[in-house]
């Protein structure tokens, strides 16, 4: 008893004697405030590049703020007269049109397209790399390209279409509404499939292949290896693919406005076309914000459902 | 191309300075000296990109060094497209920072009076000296008490059509179709031996207004009355002219107009797939500027074969709504006498003249004195350009060219209810619908 009592003395003492340690050092060695000073560079950037301009556009949509003007605040007045404007109400029904029908080609072509890429053949890097170009290449540039092949006077396809005997009149591109909007799907599409192709291909490279070829072995079809192995195992990132995917789409801008400007009559006008006719055409911010942050709640809602999703499937 | 040489731009300035002698930009002219307060300053010009491309080129060789000179001020002029003018300007000045000067189109500067200096004392000056300004450019860069901007042209929008075209169906120049009624027939004619006419009535802030617009006027519909409150549109002349559109449209006109914008009526009528459409006289001076590359059917220069013409007369008269632009000085700078002095220079009569002379009767100016330049002796082609202006309206008649004006512009409500019409929709509804869209505007 008296041996442990010296020696526990001993060893307070030789602990007394070590170095002090500095307001620092006991800061970065307490868990939580080491860990709250390695979040903290990225809440600072999130908090200033994301955060900070969400709020001043909920602020800015509360005012009645004009360009030059900072304006006061006018509660859900913006919102309201939202409700009354027939031409946001084509803009909404045209997103939502613009946005279901363009994922669902995405995904479609997007994870053909990833299949087929999927398989080994000659000359498969250059596939791929080409495969991406319209992703690489700046919109603005390619829209243009598409804006010259959808001209009433001068189109490309026309020609091609008239020349191969398919048509005899010229089809109005850009000029017919439902052409229009269809013509928009349409370069929306080209440019979003390598996207998903690539995405989904990334994918698909992780799935083991033994998982395949042991279904194989039993008897399993193509169709079968597909549906009950690679698609389940792809599934979490495809769904990651799609939100990101119908978030970009919801809130596209330059396809239409170069394309169309959001004309013939409206009917290709979105929810960022319009809020930028709005808040930048007409000066009056306030109104433009609103507009922008109509889409808010349902992309919210399309990422808080896909978010459940994913959870669960990465449960199961 | 007219060439201007920076002598001939000096002789000029010189020459008119001294004649003016009457302080401001004579006295500078006169002293071939910059203001000692101006040393070291420069000014940031914002503009768009002219459709004219010598214009561009003599403000950036001639008058840009001349600018050093004559008032010590550096003058950096960027140019960029017309539709991107606004983007630039909203970002400006929601920043505090960004262009000094900003030329302006349409009645943008009404969008933006409390973020402009008053320039009264510049626009009152260069109007008195140069015979006053069109109505146009008065009620775009006046908010009815002072002056927002200084006017700086015109841009006349006239019928620009093939001569021999409109021949074979019955139309010898100068004879052009008079009315509504006329132009429809020989459009007709011109459309069953693939010659359509051609017009935008799209979303681009140039062509699809400035045909839409007068078109409504000369039937006798308007947006609203006088007062600027009281909302007019639903009436039986616009339901007139709206119901006649559609009729004209089927039968004249080519159908991809629903989707051009500025520059594919100029790219249609110069490949020879239209016959006539409004526009400014870019498609003219083009087709002179490249006679070997534009070309008619007959393999002869396609200028020859083109003149201009008012658009036609409907009951309530002919009117006209020409692009006007105005340049504003931005509250933000910090030097806003160096910017007035800018101003004043640059609109000055022996300065604005080098550039007057360089668009070739694309510009008419913004002020009267313009109508009696030498230029208009040159091409009588150009003529009609010459006192487009004075049948000048600006949308938001009869009210000002207010910021209601301008959101009725920007939304494009009175060229979408054509539009709306010649897609299916009854001409009532489609004027109902826009009457609404503007009754929404204007009681906001």
């Amino acid at each position: 008893m008296a041996v442990d009592s010296v020696a526990a003395v001993k060893s307070a003492k030789s602990y007394v004697a070590a170095p002090r340690r500095g307001p620092v050092t006991r800061v970065l060695e307490n868990e939580r405030w080491f860990a709250f000073l390695l979040l903290l560079p990225t809440a600072v950037l999130l908090g200033l590049f994301m955060a900070y301009p969400f709020i001043e556009g909920v602020l800015l949509a509360l005012s009645d703020a004009k360009v030059g003007v900072p304006g006061s605040f006018v509660g859900l007045q913006n919102f309201a007269a939202l409700l009354n404007d027939s031409i946001f109400r084509v803009a909404v029904w045209n997103t939502i049109v613009y946005t279901a029908v363009t994922t669902v080609f995405k995904l479609a072509l997007g994870l053909w397209l990833a299949l087929l890429l999927n398989q080994h053949f000659r000359g498969k890097a250059l596939t791929r790399a080409f495969v991406l170009l319209p992703f690489i290449i700046p919109t603005v540039l390619s829209t243009f390209a598409w804006k010259w092949m959808f001209d009433p006077t001068f189109s490309v396809i026309n020609w091609t279409l008239f020349h191969l005997g398919i048509i005899r009149t010229r089809i109005n591109w850009l000029s017919d509404p439902g052409l229009a909007l269809v013509s928009v799907i349409i370069v929306n599409i080209w440019r979003g499939v390598p996207f998903y192709a690539i995405s989904l291909l990334a994918g698909l490279q992780t799935i083991n292949p033994e998982l395949a070829e042991a279904a194989a072995i039993d008897g399993a079809r193509t169709w079968q290896r597909f549906r009950y192995i690679t698609w389940p195992l792809l599934l979490p990132v495809t769904m990651v693919v799609v939100l990101f995917s119908v978030i970009q789409t919801f809130a596209d801008f330059q396809l239409v406005y170069i394309l169309t400007g959001g004309g013939p009559a409206n009917a290709t006008q979105l929810f960022a076309t319009y809020a930028y006719q709005i808040g930048v055409g007409t000066g009056l911010l306030g109104q433009g914000a609103a507009i922008s942050l109509a889409m808010f709640p349902v992309l919210l809602a399309v990422v808080v459902v896909q978010l459940l999703y994913i959870r669960r499937v990465e449960i199961h | 191309m007219v060439r201007i040489s920076r002598r001939k731009l000096l002789k000029l300035s010189g020459g008119g300075a001294v004649a003016a002698r009457a302080g401001g930009i004579a006295s500078i002219l006169a002293l071939k000296q910059a203001p000692a307060y101006a040393q070291g300053t420069t000014i940031h010009w914002l503009r768009w990109n002219d459709f004219v491309p010598a214009s561009d080129e003599v403000l950036r060789n001639v008058v840009a060094p001349e600018c050093t000179k004559a008032l010590g001020i550096k003058l950096n002029i960027e140019m960029i497209n017309g539709n991107d003018i606004q983007a630039r300007t909203t970002s400006a000045i929601q920043s505090g920072t960004g262009p000094d000067v900003i030329c302006a189109l349409n009645n943008w500067p009404q969008l933006y009076p409390e973020s402009v200096v008053d320039v009264s004392d510049v626009a009152e000056e260069i109007g008195k000296a140069q015979g006053g300004f069109y109505v146009e450019s008065r009620v775009v860069a006046n908010d009815g008490k002072k002056w927002i901007a200084v006017p700086w042209c015109v841009l006349g929008a006239q019928l620009a059509y093939r001569k021999s075209w409109f021949a074979e169906v019955g139309y010898d120049a100068p004879k052009f179709p008079q009315t509504w009624e006329e132009y429809r027939e020989a459009g007709k004619k011109l459309k069953a031996k693939s010659r359509p006419l051609g017009q935008a009535v799209s979303h681009s802030f140039g062509d699809p207004p400035t045909y839409a617009y007068p078109y409504l006027w000369s039937w006798g519909g308007k947006e609203v009355e006088a007062d600027g409150k009281t909302v007019v549109l639903n009436s039986k002349a616009t339901v007139d002219s709206v119901d006649f559109a559609v009729g004209f449209w089927k039968d004249a006109y080519d159908d991809g107009g629903l989707a051009w914008d500025d520059s594919s009526n100029n790219r249609a009528f110069l490949a020879g797939t239209i016959s006539c459409t409004l526009n400014g006289a870019s498609i003219y001076l083009e087709a002179k500027r490249k006679p070997e590359v534009y070309l008619t059917e007959t393999g002869t220069p396609l200028w020859q074969d083109i003149l201009h013409a008012p658009l036609p007369k409907g009951v309530a008269g002919q009117f006209g709504y020409h692009l006007p632009m105005s340049n504003m000085l931005m509250k933000y700078v910090k030097d806003q006498k160096a910017g007035k002095e800018f101003l004043r220079w640059i609109t000055s009569k022996p300065v604005y003249q080098a550039w007057f002379d360089s668009q070739q009767g694309y510009s008419v100016g913004a002020t009267t004195t313009w109508e009696q330049d030498k230029l208009w002796e040159k091409d009588p082609v150009m003529l009609p350009f010459r006192t487009a202006a004075r049948a000048g309206r600006f949308p938001g008649y009869a009210g000002p060219a207010d910021r209601h004006a301008a959101e009725v512009l920007s939304k494009y409500i009175i060229v979408d209810m054509t539009a709306k019409a010649i897609q299916g929709m009854p001409a009532q509804d489609a004027v109902k619908w826009a009457h609404e869209e503007v009754a929404g505007i204007h009681g906001a």
